[in-house]
């Protein structure tokens, strides 16, 4: 399953490689190098970054450099070509001169540029640098790499659940609509505390309350599996149902946006410079394995799954962990909600819908097996990447929608197919039935 | 009937020089066996001999590395169970290869359905059905869901198919494990009836009185090769025996010195539904207590009871003085009862997990280290009771599933030992296990007895029970019939007269 993900990101990789204008550190120092040698200190230099792109980045850290290196004729100009424009103003009603404009590949395509000498003619003589170009991939970007963690977040966690539930031989279809009412409620909650001037401690209460509330009827999905018996896959069905109809009641049918800022923190913020999303994958993945692989319980959920009947006989509490497995696959949900709803800056109670499907398929290309007993927590993981780096290449390299679904459906069933080739010991094999 | 003499006519079936390796295993190295036409011949060995290797051959579901297969002389490739089919070869597996939810009719015509204008010919089936399962002496209603039907009918069933398919060599592996006394009677007069129709018989079986009572010819595997082969009239037990193992074996039970001490365990008036009635016992300390009956005397279900694995409806089960709740196997195992069941592998081990795995369950507490599981000390333990009990495992990831039945119940066993269990409960402990494992099955008990601990035997076996046990009960429709205070100096036949007592 590595294997396949390392070969899809260098497919994708190969197929999106072009000149790109420079970014990183070894840019930023050539710029610099621009700034301090070509510009007279006398004369301003304008450093120009587009906002929220690579350049931004770029012009950010020029400036910060520069004026760590003394230089204090620098002016950063982060935005669009308006902003350059009023700074250009600016500069001739104050018979400034102007020394250079520092940008990247973006920037100085902008026609306000081009247009420079015609309509400021007293600047002359000035330097225009962009840094030189390289040939790296879009696929590898850090913000595109960024954007497929963002894709695949709340799937990601989901399946978490949801692989504890396969690997008991049961299956949770509720995890769709349980986002969506996660979404929901804590929107609701962060509402009624005043919307877009709520209180921080109110948007906590607020995920807490859509997290629990799914956690719960989780729990109630799972006593319904266990103690009468019913199919997992009726019972969660009926529920998916229940969760979507709840959340339109709790909104009426409408979404809510007014949300405040923390709202959005938990998705789009980061704790010392590491998006919270990547935080949160690490952080309980790397718990759901220790627990799933170094625990009692975890131990358990491979047991029920393995083989219940042998389980119950050796004396492991079959129907806890049904009850625990249901309940942590609602909480999963839950969570997913909050960080869906904080993602997008709003909740909509028709928001992720088959959400659920791409979660058993993240879980199943991750290599467990639906009949129960057997998977691997990391092997979700590289599952739901596997979804997220293939819906993203195609994205990259302009494949319609349309056939997008369609391919991404034959991968699924490709992924399995080659899983199992591999268990069985070849092809052959398997086409024999063993 | 012997005819394999005759040099004028091939024999039906030739197997010559047949070697078969898997990854790291020669399951088969020069296995040769002859079979003549209406002959019946004894395929015996130990587990892990060969014998599942070499049907599958025969069936077309693995095809050898080298040697030949001949039938009436030609050279055949049985490159898939189509094929095999096609030269007459019908396998009887020991999982049945039916499908429950349709009847015996659709069953046996399944894949070759009468078929009369596009539609089945449903009448004509039927007609068929009573007629073949007429000729086997049984009367089944071909219109009974296969599920519905007992063990023995659902072979008979199966045999039938073989019948309906035309063919010439019939392969039965264990086909007597799951059948009571009556049932092995009828199946093996259904047997004598297809060797009078000319039909040749394979059969595969652990148990010796049945190949004397059966078998013109027996061919002894071991190691993947053959060893011995005779008419069964010039061969004797002890003999058989010796080729399957490859040393003579002293006695069939080790003897054993019994050091009673206090009651540990007293069941009072135990009762289920019409299956478990008014059960009372003792078993003292360094006891074995055999409960015999026949299938269906309500032994399984009753033991079932204390364990915890099914509900009580009323009754007390007493340890050492303290009546104890139990209502799941849970709280019999905290309270030091273990049972190891009859079924090892729907109900004993989590087949698709290792060795190691399945020894750990129970005992995962003990393995804790904080709130986490010490994955070193699991596999040291393991290890110990592996080289205590001659577990034979490739290694402790080895799948459960991959081990042979004598190794299978060892690591029930290692997982119930480690536990520190008081009583342990033994469900047919040697079904399917070979003579050599068996034996180490009959030392280990009298191992744990020495030590202290108290068990419950249960056994078709009349043999094994008498041998044993210290004291039987004999049980039949959910009643204790009576009870055999010393069982070394008992008969069989005082024990069946129990059980079949009014």
């Amino acid at each position: 399953m590595v294997v396949a993900l390392l070969a899809l990101c260098l497919l994708f990789s190969l197929l999106t490689l072009k000149r790109q204008p420079g970014i990183g550190p070894e840019a930023e120092a050539e710029m610099l190098g621009v700034v301090i040698n070509l510009i007279s200190e006398n004369e301003l230099a304008l450093i120009v970054g587009a906002a929220n792109t690579d350049s931004e980045a770029l012009a950010r850290n020029v400036h910060q450099m520069a004026l760590d290196s003394s230089r204090e004729s620098v002016r950063l100009i982060i935005g669009g070509p308006r902003d350059l424009r009023l700074a250009l103003d600016a500069m001739a009603a104050n018979g400034e001169s102007l020394g250079g404009i520092v940008a990247s590949g973006d920037v100085i395509k902008w026609r306000v540029i081009e247009q420079l000498p015609d309509n400021f003619p007293q600047f002359s003589g000035y330097e225009l640098a962009v840094p030189s170009e390289r040939l790296w991939p879009d696929f590898l970007k850090a913000s595109n790499l960024l954007a497929i963690v963002e894709r695949i977040v709340v799937i990601a966690i989901i399946a978490i659940g949801m692989t504890m539930v396969i690997i008991t031989a049961g299956i949770d279809l509720s995890v769709g609509s349980l986002i969506a009412l996660s979404a929901v409620l804590s929107a609701t909650v962060v509402k009624k505390f005043g919307g877009v001037d709520a209180p921080a401690w109110s948007v906590g209460l607020g995920f807490l309350v859509g997290i629990l509330s799914c956690g719960l009827i989780g729990l109630f999905a799972g006593s319904l599996v266990h103690r009468f018996k019913v199919a997992a896959f009726i019972v969660t069905l009926g529920i998916m149902m229940m969760a979507r109809g709840m959340a339109f009641i709790t909104t009426g049918g409408f979404s809510i946006d007014q949300v405040p800022n923390s709202f959005v923190w938990l998705a789009q913020g980061s704790i010392l410079g590491i998006p919270n999303t990547i935080l949160l994958l690490a952080l309980i993945y790397g718990s759901a394995h220790v627990f799933m692989t170094h625990t009692r319980y975890g131990r358990y959920i491979y047991a029920v799954g393995g083989n219940a009947e042998a389980a119950r006989l050796t004396g492991v509490p079959v129907g806890a962990v049904i009850l625990l497995v249901y309940t942590i696959s609602g909480l999963s949900a839950g969570l997913g909600g909050c960080l869906q709803a904080s993602l997008v800056r709003a909740a909509a109670p028709n928001m992720a819908n088959m959400y659920e499907l791409y979660v058993i398929a993240a879980v199943v290309v991750g290599g467990t097996s639906l009949s129960g007993g057997s998977g691997r927590v990391f092997g979700t993981l590289i599952g739901a990447f596997i979804i997220a780096v293939i819906q993203n290449g195609m994205n990259l390299i302009g494949i319609q929608s349309y056939t997008q679904m369609f391919t991404l459906g034959g991968v699924i069933v490709l992924a399995v197919l080659l899983d199992k080739t591999r268990q069985s010991g070849g092809f052959r094999q398997l086409l024999a039935g063993k | 009937m012997v005819a394999s003499s005759d040099s004028a006519t091939p024999p039906l079936l030739e197997m010559k020089e047949i070697v078969k390796t898997f990854p790291g295993v020669k399951a088969l190295s020069e296995v040769t066996l002859t079979l003549a036409r209406g002959e019946v011949l004894a395929l015996v060995g130990e587990n892990g001999a060969g014998k599942s290797t070499l049907i599958k051959a025969l069936g077309g579901a693995h095809l050898p590395d080298s040697g030949e297969i001949l039938i009436d002389g030609k050279s055949v490739t049985l490159r898939s169970p189509q094929v095999s089919q096609r030269e007459g070869i019908a396998i009887i597996f020991q999982e049945f290869n039916l499908a429950p939810k349709l009847s015996a009719r659709e069953n046996l015509f399944l894949g070759k359905e009468i078929v009369n204008r596009g539609f089945i010919d449903h009448r004509a089936e039927r007609a068929q059905a009573r007629e073949l399962f007429g000729q086997l002496g049984m009367s089944i209603d071909p219109e009974a869901r296969c599920e519905n039907l007992t063990v023995a009918e659902q072979q008979t069933v199966e045999i039938a198919r073989a019948l309906a398919s035309d063919a010439r060599i019939i392969v039965m592996d264990e086909p007597t494990a799951a059948l009571s006394q009556q049932e092995v009677d009828k199946l093996l007069s259904i047997i004598r009836r297809l060797r009078k129709e000319g039909i040749s018989i394979i059969y595969v079986s652990h148990r010796l009185e049945e190949i004397y009572e059966i078998a013109d010819r027996v061919t002894v595997l071991r190691d993947g090769e053959t060893v011995g082969e005779a008419p069964v009239s010039e061969v004797s037990k002890s003999q058989l025996i010796e080729w399957m193992v490859g040393r003579p074996l002293e006695e069939e039970f080790p003897e054993r010195q019994s050091n009673l001490g206090p009651v540990r365990l007293k069941v009072e008036n135990l009762s289920r539904g019409s299956a478990v009635r008014g059960v009372n016992f003792e078993l003292r300390e360094g006891e074995v207590l055999g409960i015999s009956g026949l299938v269906g005397s309500g032994r399984t279900e009753m033991v079932r009871l204390i364990f915890g694995a099914d509900h009580l409806d009323q009754g007390n089960i007493i340890m050492d003085g303290k009546e104890r709740r139990i209502c799941e196997p849970r709280d019999a195992i905290r309270n030091g009862i273990c049972l190891l069941t009859e079924d090892r592998k729907e109900q004993g081990l989590i087949l698709i997990h290792s060795a190691q795995e399945n020894f750990g369950l129970p005992n995962l507490q003990a393995f804790k280290k904080g709130f986490l599981i010490d994955g070193k000390a699991e596999a040291q333990a393991f290890e110990t009771s592996r080289k205590n009990l001659k577990i034979k495992v490739s290694s402790g990831s080895q799948k459960a599933g991959q081990l042979s039945g004598g190794n299978q119940q060892k690591v029930v066993l290692a997982k119930w030992l480690q536990g520190k269990a008081d009583i342990f409960i033994f469900d047919e402990p040697t079904r399917g296990i070979d003579v050599g494992a068996k034996y180490e099955i009959y030392l280990l008990i009298n191992e744990l007895v020495a030590r202290g601990k108290s068990i419950l035997l249960i056994s078709s076996e009349l043999p094994e029970v008498i041998g044993m046990s210290d004291r039987i009960l004999v049980m039949k429709e959910g009643q204790v019939m009576g009870e055999i205070e010393d069982a070394r100096t008992t008969s069989q036949e005082a024990v069946l007269a129990l059980a079949l007592s009014e």
